[in-house]
């Protein structure tokens, strides 16, 4: 089975191109880290967890944290917890020792109720917990679902107000991605199913986009991981998963469980693999869009804690000027890469949706060949 | 492995951030879908299919304007030739009037002068008439009054007596 893919091959070369130039650079400056690590005193590496990771308060730069709700469900005392994020005593991480390794039992029965521990909130007492707060995470999606709403009604207004007259302001920034979307991504794949499909996979589209986007902003608002988090990444993959499942066709399930067209042998072999499809390809999509965001903040952070590991940690002011003069331009560099990035992931997304999708709603023709 | 995928935070799933991304996007993915992107989309088509129809419209007018004009070409060469035809006509018609009309002098000339003529002529006659009448009563009273004068002598009234004689032999 050959399926048809309606893309074009310069831009599947071009995405190729990056993707590798993306590994490259990514291995090497892994490399290239490590080496100063083991040389140097100072170590960039919990900084940039702590920046990829979610956390219970928003942390913006030195010792301004921004407190951020905390509503928590205990599954062991079986209560509900609730509060601000600045309320918590902060446990430092060197207070823990190093040898233990699980983080529930290093402050098991230690100290009572919850405490923040590398910006999560943890039990003192090593109860499970069901975290539902605000995080940062969830404070950055909230800002961008408002950022969302706000761009796309206002636009859906100036649209009626406009209405037989020619677009303008905002209207004429966002019509044009709506129609490539529509008309090059949506449409080739889903054809006469595509305005059903269509609002869900311009939401789809945007909000990866502002997700990306509101990543690559260093301050306050932005600069959250979200689409680099693998619980988001997974949720818009499930609905992916979900809602190719739901309206797959009878071939679709014919070709999943028994695959028409080839010998039986043959088809015994196939149906675990196509199984397997059903899974990977939502799968593939969550890894794809987690690793290439995480990576690109990774890389973005390592290169400014150039900065910091050349000068170590803001000892030696000429060599900490050395570490700036080589990270950046490097950081320039990647953040425009990530720019690119940000629209690209955020098309593929969108594009391997609407690709599965027009295949598992694809009418096929048994008389041809497989 | 399983021990060690749970233990990193950065490939394991936080059941909270799991629930809130389900809220925040299923809540944009009703709204935007609704109130947004499903009039911007019909919005779109709309426009699409205003500038299609501008367009049709517009090469339609184009081409009934061509055609429009390749009639009134038409009308006009059609109404040039009525025109020559009928200014020939009324050429032909003229010259015929005027030829007919000089035939009808002509006649009408010939006619009169014939009449003319003939009046002329029965005038003449009874003025030739009137005149030999005239003459001859003035011949008459001429020789009345001559044969009253000759009378009177009687060798005179012979003479002119043989004279006549001799005449009437002539004659």
């Amino acid at each position: 089975m050959q399926p048809k893919i309606h893309i074009n091959s310069r831009l599947i070369r071009f995405s190729l191109l990056f993707i590798l130039v993306f590994i490259s650079t990514l291995s090497s400056f892994s490399q290239a880290e490590k080496k100063e690590v083991a040389e140097k005193k100072y170590n960039p590496t919990p900084a940039i967890l702590e920046h990829i990771a979610d956390a219970n308060d928003w942390h913006v730069m030195g010792h301004l944290h921004i407190p951020l709700p905390v509503i928590i469900y205990d599954l062991t005392a079986k209560t509900w917890e609730f509060g601000m994020s600045s309320n918590y005593p902060v446990i430092e991480e060197h207070e823990v020792s190093e040898n233990q390794i699980d983080h529930h039992s290093s402050i098991e029965n230690t100290i009572e109720g919850y405490v923040m521990k590398e910006g999560r909130i943890v039990s003192g007492e090593g109860h499970h917990l069901l975290d539902l707060s605000i995080t940062k995470n969830v404070f950055a999606m909230m800002v961008s679902a408002f950022l969302l709403l706000f761009v796309f009604l206002t636009v859906a207004k100036s649209c009626k107000a406009n209405a037989g007259k020619a677009p303008k302001g905002i209207q004429n920034l966002m019509e044009p991605i709506v129609i490539f979307m529509k008309d090059e991504v949506v449409e080739p794949n889903l054809g006469k199913h595509a305005h059903k499909f269509l609002p869900y996979l311009l939401t789809l589209f945007f909000f990866i986009l502002f997700n990306n986007l509101m990543g690559l902003i260093p301050f306050f608002p932005g600069g959250a991981n979200v689409t680099g988090n693998i619980a988001v990444t997974m949720v818009l993959a499930l609905f992916t998963l979900i809602i190719i499942n739901v309206n797959g066709n009878k071939d679709y399930w014919q070709h999943v469980f028994w695959m028409p067209g080839v010998p039986i042998p043959v088809r015994m072999i196939l149906a675990p693999i196509e199984i397997i499809g059903v899974i990977s390809k939502p799968f593939a999509l969550m890894m794809r869009l987690f690793a290439n965001i995480t990576a690109g903040h990774i890389i973005v952070l390592s290169l400014v804690s150039l900065i910091f590991v050349f000068g170590n940690a803001g000892e030696s002011l000429p060599m900490s000027g050395a570490g700036a003069a080589v990270a950046v331009p490097f950081t320039l560099f990647i953040s425009l890469i990530e720019l690119l990035v940000a629209f690209l992931q955020a098309f593929l997304f969108t594009m391997l949706t609407s690709v599965f999708l027009g295949m598992a709603m694809a009418e096929h023709h048994h008389e041809e060949a497989h | 492995m399983h021990s060690i995928l749970l233990m990193n935070p950065l490939i394991t799933p936080d059941p909270g951030l799991v629930i809130w991304t389900i809220i925040i996007f299923g809540l944009l993915v009703l709204l935007l879908g609704k109130f947004a992107f499903k009039p911007i989309v019909a919005s779109l088509a709309e426009r699409q299919d205003a500038i299609q129809t501008a367009l049709d419209s517009a090469k339609k007018a184009k081409e009934e304007m061509v055609a429009l004009q390749a009639k009134n070409e038409d009308l006009l060469k059609e109404a040039k030739e009525e025109r020559n035809k009928m200014l020939a006509e009324t050429k032909e018609l003229s010259i015929k009037i005027l030829e007919d009309s000089r035939e009808k002098a002509k006649l009408e000339y010939g006619r009169l002068i014939e009449n003319a003529r003939k009046d002329f002529q029965t005038e003449k006659t009874a003025a030739l008439m009137q005149l030999k009448n005239e003459a001859g009563k003035l011949a008459i009273e001429i020789s009345e009054q001559l044969l009253r004068k000759e009378l009177s002598d009687k060798a005179a009234q012979e003479s002119l007596v043989s004279a006549l004689v001799n005449e009437a032999k002539l004659n």
